[in-house]
């Protein structure tokens, strides 16, 4: 079975960059899909994979990830991008999709639309 | 002491400690990194940085060359190269199992390769100016490469995107310029060579 959790941003508003990227580790270890509402900021995202990469395990191999922004309607989204990122802020715009990698084998993106792939799931 | 030997040992002081640009080479797995790392200081030093091979996560450590000047359109640029591990968000080892390696080689490779991650990015606060390797065959937009742009966008750091193995057919320079607008991109082939002195031309121009 899959398990899509919305998590709003006030959930995690108010925790430390390091306690928010630990609440979405161990949601994702829970084995659900997360769609959090807004982004993290760029430096949460570096931290975001370090992290993982510190969980890697046997039974844990990793995320796939993948941020929509309400501009993504066109490639003009990057530039946009740029500046949202050096101003650091609109954490509440757009979405954050991120699964486990057991469970989500690819989120792709074009600019236009997203396709999340599944892995079969193992019995 | 004397004052002449002063003057001396202060000036050579000064030289010495005078440091180098360090320019990064980032980029997600097997986007041709070390290739490239190797393709520059084949060219300008003779010599190569790191191994390479076509099994992801084949640089796990951070390769350092020092001291390697590129000149270019009468310009020179002396900088010291940081040759990365490939950055993922997943890593598993059965997936090395299909190049061939043995499960005990495979764990150990996939050990190794998230410690190579995690340096990868403890080391952006260590560079000046980043070289992001990109593989034109493949779809820009992932959020590895946005983390990576992002990361380096936030830090201010100077940045030139090599859009590679631009010698094979389904290479899409346009993709990767589309993708990234607001970003200088090359397309190259640093396996073979392929438009180098443009790259070197825009590398001295970056830094």
């Amino acid at each position: 079975m899959l398990t899509l959790q919305y998590l709003p941003y006030d959930q995690i508003r108010n925790l430390s960059s390091e306690t928010r990227i630990k609440k979405l580790i161990n949601l994702v270890k829970e084995n659900k899909i997360l769609l959090l509402e807004g982004k993290l900021n760029p430096f949460e995202e570096a931290k975001l994979i370090e992290k993982t990469m510190e969980q890697i395990s046997k039974r844990f191999k990793g995320i796939e990830i993948c941020t929509v922004y309400p501009e993504n309607k066109n490639i003009e989204m990057f530039g946009k991008l740029r500046n949202e990122i050096l101003r650091l802020l609109g954490h509440r715009q757009g979405l954050t999709i991120i699964g486990p990698a057991t469970i989500v084998k690819e989120i792709k993106r074009d600019p236009n639309k997203i396709e999340l792939l599944t892995k079969p799931l193992r019995k | 002491m004397g004052f002449l030997d002063f003057i001396n040992n202060f000036f050579n002081g000064f030289f010495q400690k005078k440091k180098h640009v360090r320019l990064g080479i980032y980029g997600p797995t097997n986007s041709g990194k070390s290739t490239l790392a190797n393709r520059i200081c084949r060219d300008w030093i003779g010599e190569e940085l790191s191994t390479v091979s076509n099994i992801p996560h084949e640089t796990r450590e951070i390769n350092v060359k020092e001291r390697v000047t590129v000149k270019s359109d009468g310009k020179k640029l002396t900088f010291n190269i940081i040759d990365t591990p490939g950055i993922a968000t997943k890593i598993d080892y059965e997936d090395f199992l299909k190049f061939k390696l043995s499960p005990k080689e495979a764990k150990e490779r996939a050990r190794e390769a998230t410690k190579g991650v995690i340096e990868s990015i403890r080391w952006l606060e260590n560079v000046d100016s980043v070289i992001v390797v990109l593989d034109a065959t493949k779809n820009p937009y992932s959020q590895v490469n946005i983390t990576i742009i992002g990361n380096l966008a936030a830090r201010n750091i100077p940045v030139i995107i090599a859009a590679n193995k631009v010698d094979l057919k389904k290479a899409n320079i346009e993709k990767v310029r589309s993708a990234f607008p607001q970003y200088g991109v090359v397309g190259i082939s640093a396996e073979f060579g392929n438009n180098m002195e443009d790259f070197y031309k825009s590398l001295v121009k970056l830094v």
